[in-house]
């Protein structure tokens, strides 16, 4: 299988600028600089390559910088996603922590391709070894002329910040990042206008997560067609995924997209722990509808797949969940996720994700009814859709899914009626 | 609101690198959180006075740091005990036994979250998922990650800490 994100990943001292070099990392950049390949035709290259966003969303990187006009008179803006904080995922993290100047060097390439001078890396702020890695390669890189002034000796510039978060699942939304990065509460902005417009400091942003700039060196590499041609026609390249629960092998895979999710969890990930059988799992992250075993069993990991199946792929955190769970439970710590992260700007967000958490924690705690159950179904029916940012459906999503899929579990904890 | 002034300084190389940031960023006000955590990682924690420099600092008004620093979990506006204790309580963690972990650091230091204990040792803090699921149950203490924890590693994690 082609390795294209974790290429590196066995290599000892990957992290360090030396091995790095070895490795070939920063050549696709001095090649694109140096040549120069005209800003205009690496979108071009990754339009072709039809590289999708890895953040979460998959929209099309190539056509999400193809957005950005370049005859405002303003700066641009790269602000990099690695506030990675979705529940079940733990790949941007491994990234940062094993090959930071890739990292970089997709970024410095994305950076020249939309007419950007400063690249704003926004970090998650718990992240302490990933947060150490990315400075250090960027002081590194910057010491060698490889990021700062005149660029591998190219004449373009381009400054590189880290910008640390402070702990909140919303920063991680592209216009809470924006919010945060102003110096802000993490408050996630009405759209339109898109950041690619109107983003950070009222300038053109564009806002890429940590995974999807990292395939970028590899496609001025070998080209946006050989990208293509991995994975599926609609869904095209690779995909680190995150597996948790009980499974022999826990951890993060590159595989093509398209890859059967049984396969990863058979082959690469050596099944189920011994004494624990399959129950369902979470492909995208915990945002997403969860799967049975039946259909686990016949889905692709590719953006089509998911849908047809009723999912999403997410951030692409799957999470094994065994036969020993209790779904209503785990559907209780999602709700009180959902409602600490809401940043209370919108009504039915502020107010039904905790109202979903406290209808949960009475179905918990035995003291639930029937009528709790469609309560949370009406609930959810009408917070879907009616506020800024798609967190409020990131409950809905499981909420409904896990009703729908294990209701007799939640059936059995509720009784006819209020005891008396 | 006017915007106030501060006679207080940080350490001569924090101060650098906050010119250093300032002079790169498109506006002052968008250092607020490299000074908040300039600040907390000197301080300990975010006292009044410092939020009140941090506003000096960046030219914004003093109830607008307020606001910023109430929004981030990560940012104190108490102290801290010196070993702050983050046990992971999402999903994955969950599902891994991080329950039992709670358990066993509230028995352990007779504290609940949020809490101190009263020799100003430790800290308790419940958090959301510390991207570690993988590897869970994960505790994070002060910054550095702790995965694959069950409640007698942490017991003895506790007890190592000076
Ligand atoms: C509630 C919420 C949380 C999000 N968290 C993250 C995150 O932690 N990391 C990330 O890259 N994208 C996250 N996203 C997606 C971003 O809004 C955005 O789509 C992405 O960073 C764009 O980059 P991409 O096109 O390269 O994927 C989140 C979205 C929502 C609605
Ligand atoms: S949907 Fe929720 S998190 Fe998103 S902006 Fe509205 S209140 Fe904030
Ligand atoms: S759920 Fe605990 S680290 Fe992700």
């Amino acid at each position: 299988m082609t390795k294209i994100i974790t290429k590196n990943w066995g290599v000892k001292d990957s992290h360090l600028l030396s091995v790095a070099r070895a490795n070939g990392v920063y050549s696709n950049l001095e090649r694109v600089l140096k040549t120069p390949i005209a800003p205009k035709d690496v979108v071009e290259a990754v339009k072709k390559s039809g590289l999708r966003g890895r953040g979460g969303a998959g929209f099309p990187a190539g056509m999400k910088w193809s957005f950005v006009p370049q005859n405002t008179g303003k700066p641009i803006y790269l602000c990099v996603n690695a506030d990675e904080s979705e529940p079940g995922t733990n790949k941007d993290r491994e990234i940062l922590e094993r090959d930071p100047h890739l990292m970089i060097e997709g970024a410095l390439i994305a950076a020249w391709a939309i007419g950007c001078r400063t690249v704003f890396f926004y970090i998650r702020g718990e992240f302490d070894l990933p947060e150490r890695r990315i400075r250090a390669a960027a002081e590194e890189a910057m010491k060698a002329g490889i990021v700062g002034d005149n660029v591998m000796g190219s004449g373009w510039s381009c400054d590189f910040i880290v910008h640390r978060g402070a702990g909140a699942y919303i920063c991680g939304e592209e216009t809470g990042l924006i919010s945060s990065l102003e110096g802000g509460r993490g408050e996630p902005k009405i759209k339109p206008p898109f950041p690619a417009v109107k983003g950070a400091f009222g300038c053109p942003t564009v806002v890429n997560n940590v995974e999807t700039l990292c395939a970028v060196p590899w496609i001025m590499e070998h080209g946006g067609e050989a990208y293509a041609k991995i994975g599926t026609e609609k869904s095209p390249g690779t995909k680190v995924i995150s597996v948790s629960g009980r499974v022999k092998r826990p951890g993060n895979y590159e595989i093509p997209l398209g890859y059967g999710l049984k396969d990863l969890i058979d082959n690469e990930c050596g099944g189920m722990q011994d004494g624990y059988r399959l129950k369902a799992v979470i492909p995208g992250g915990s945002s997403v509808p969860v799967m049975k075993p039946e259909q686990v069993a016949t889905l692709k990991l590719d953006y089509e797949s998911c849908q047809a199946h009723g999912t999403f792929l997410g951030s692409a955190g799957c999470i094994v969940v065994d036969h020993t769970q209790d779904m209503v439970k785990l559907l209780h710590v999602l709700a009180r996720f959902y409602s600490h992260e809401s940043c209370g700007q919108c009504t039915p967000c502020r107010e039904g994700t905790g109202w979903a958490y406290r209808i949960l924690t009475k179905i918990v705690q035995g003291r639930g009814t029937k009528k709790d159950i469609d309560t949370l179904r009406s609930l959810t029916q009408q917070m879907d859709g009616a506020t800024i940012c798609a967190l409020a459906s990131a409950l809905v999503m499981p909420v409904q899914s896990f009703l729908k899929q294990f209701p007799e579990e939640f059936e059995a904890k509720v009784q006819e009626t209020v005891p008396a | 609101m006017t915007v106030s002034s501060s006679t207080l300084k940080l350490a001569p190389e924090a101060e650098a690198r906050i010119d250093d940031l300032q002079r790169r960023y498109p506006t002052k006000a968008a250092t607020l959180l490299p000074v908040l955590w300039e600040i907390q990682t000197q301080v300990g924690w975010l006292p009044q006075e410092w939020m009140a420099y941090a506003a000096a600092r960046c030219e914004v008004p003093v109830s607008k740091v307020l606001g910023v620093v109430s929004f981030y979990t990560m940012f104190h506006q108490e102290q801290p005990g010196r070993h702050h204790v983050q046990v992971c309580r999402n999903i994955s963690c969950t599902m891994l036994g991080a329950e039992a972990i709670l358990a066993c650091v509230r028995e352990k230091l007779g504290v609940t979250n949020g809490g101190r204990t009263a020799d100003g040792k430790f800290s308790l803090e419940e958090v959301e998922c510390l991207a570690g699921c993988s590897w869970g149950p994960v505790v994070q203490i002060n910054r550095t990650y702790h995965e694959n924890m069950t409640p007698e590693k942490t017991a003895q994690l506790l007890d190592s800490l000076e």
